[in-house]
């Protein structure tokens, strides 16, 4: 077993080993493969004879070598020599950190949400196959699969190693972000049995995050986000009970929220804010930090929660905006008010089916002193929801009115 | 997002179909299946043996009691399954599409969510 320590290690380097690779060789596929089997190595290596003095050295020779010898092997395939397969491999690396550039690879926009989420994890996280397979709970070899079909879409689509210049640079740093955020929601959606390992994909795709952020630190999208996910895993250890249970926010133990990464979220957030542009998850991050500013769930800022998601509204429409603003209002104005503010989603398809209309109108209802109706609503989001833990939650609520 | 998409077969349907229709099924199966792997998204998927060989268990009185099934006095029966991993329910019903026996009059596909402690909708 690799101590935590290693682990960190070659988790770090695993993109710049990359970058070097891809660097020197081109062919991200085969190298990406090869970094692969480096880490893998190391991770057995490097616990019985300890850390080499130039890990990432280590680790350009160890993958540089796994590469030449497949093309090697590839060149043999085709009954061919080649005089480049058998140069050695010259020691000196370059110190440049190819975090970024790796990203936008791995997030190519012909890829699924799915496909992005899985290369990022391997080729810029350093997790392998398994540890991935494990926190989606899929087979090894579905991941597998998903990960080389990836790479091949990416080969297909002639992407080069460079990094895109105005728009679509933009553009694809959005698609990085929402594949960072969707990491960061796999793991903080986690209840029961697999709790463990799904946690550790939220504070994977933090430190994702955060090195994206030392990357761009006046881009205030890559602050937003960040601040918005530690401000949200702040309140990891208060959301569910001992036994995995949900617990909403009003009534978490505010105790329990983690200090540090809120102030952390909330200079952060602060910082972005005083800059000229505002996008989403700015917006989502001074919502949390609003929240995360009251000491008691009466002392919320409802005012400025409504205000704030008002604007998110405005900036990027969507239904669950709405949704969420529909609470606030209630807050501010009355449940009535945000009851009619739901029922402005009624015939919205993209909510059609979706529990947390139901569970908020529930809620509402809930409010207003209509029991059987907040009953009624409870239990249709409980039938609505894939997920076992919310759907405790709604029949404890139901249960609760029908006493 | 995990599904379900389950096959439920008829019997005297399959019995009318003529020998190359039903190797035409067969083929199309293992072409879907090898399309699933290819694309990372199959978990597995089982075929089930004949309802006759079915057994109802259930328990009276601390007791096992055992008879021949199947459960459900229907004309069709789960025949079996492929249980997949992909993008939404929208790819899950293009899948499911895509198994022969969909473009069968009597054979029914039914697609269903998997649900998981911790496989909340994406908003």
């Amino acid at each position: 077993m690799t101590s935590p320590g290693d682990e960190d290690l070659l988790r770090e380097l695993t993109p710049q080993v990359l970058g070097t690779l891809v660097r020197r060789y081109g062919r991200f596929e085969g190298c990406e493969d090869a970094v692969q089997e480096a880490v893998l190595a190391a991770s057995v290596q490097w616990p019985d004879e300890g850390v080499p003095d130039n890990p990432r050295g280590w680790l350009v020779t160890v993958a540089s070598r796994r590469l030449v010898d497949q093309m090697r092997s590839d060149h043999a395939r085709r009954e061919r020599e080649s005089a480049t397969a058998t140069e050695v491999v010259p020691e000196d690396v370059p110190d440049t950190d190819d975090t970024l550039l790796l990203l936008f690879l791995c997030c190519h926009p012909t890829l699924t949400a799915a496909s992005q989420t899985a290369l990022t994890l391997r080729a810029v996280g350093g997790l392998t196959t398994a540890e991935i397979a494990r926190a989606f709970l899929v087979p090894e070899a579905t991941m597998a699969a998903r990960i080389s079909r990836a790479k091949q879409r990416i080969k297909a689509a002639g992407s080069s190693f460079a990094l895109p210049e105005g728009a679509e640079r933009e553009e694809r740093l959005r698609v990085v972000l929402h594949v960072l955020y969707l990491i960061f929601n796999e793991g903080y959606t986690a209840s029961s049995g697999s709790e463990l390992h799904r946690a550790d994909l939220a504070r994977e795709a933090i430190r994702l995050a955060r090195m994206v952020h030392a990357q761009l630190p006046e881009d205030a999208e890559v602050t937003g986000l960040l601040a918005l996910m530690l401000l949200t895993h702040a309140r990891r250890d208060a959301r569910t009970t001992a036994t995995g249970d949900l617990i909403p926010l009003d009534e978490q133990d505010r105790a329990k929220w983690d200090r540090g990464l809120i102030d952390e979220g909330t200079e952060l957030i602060k910082t972005s804010l005083a800059g000229p542009a505002l996008g989403p998850y700015q917006l989502q991050a001074a919502i949390a930090a609003t929240h995360a500013d009251a000491a008691t769930a009466g002392e919320t800022n409802w005012a400025q929660v409504h205000a704030l998601y008002l604007i998110l509204e405005r900036i990027a429409p969507n239904p669950m905006v709405t949704l969420n603003r529909a609470i606030a209002l209630a807050e501010t104005e009355g449940p009535q008010a945000g009851l009619t503010l739901l029922s402005t989603l009624d015939d919205d398809a993209r909510m059609a089916g979706h529990h947390r209309l139901p569970a908020v109108r529930a809620h509402l209802l809930e409010k207003t002193g209509d029991t059987a109706g907040a009953y009624e609503h409870y239990r249709l989001a409980a039938k609505a929801t894939a997920s076992i833990a919310e759907r405790r939650y709604l029949e404890s609520r139901a249960a609760r009115l029908k006493m | 997002m995990k599904f379900l998409i389950s096959m439920h077969i008829n019997p005297a349907v399959l019995d009318a179909l003529t020998d190359a229709e039903r190797a035409a099924i067969g083929e199309g199966h293992g072409r879907f299946i090898e399309e699933l792997k290819a694309s990372g998204e199959l978990i597995t998927t089982q075929a089930l043996a004949d309802p006759s060989q079915a057994a109802v268990v259930s328990v009276r009185g601390g007791q096992p009691v055992v008879t021949d099934g199947p459960f459900l006095e229907a004309k069709e029966y789960l025949g079996g399954f492929y249980l997949v991993d992909c993008e939404d329910k929208q790819r899950a019903i293009e899948l499911a599409a895509q198994i022969p026996d969909a473009a069968i009059e009597g054979l029914g596909i039914e697609v269903r969510q998997v649900m998981f402690a911790d496989g909340q909708l994406e908003a």
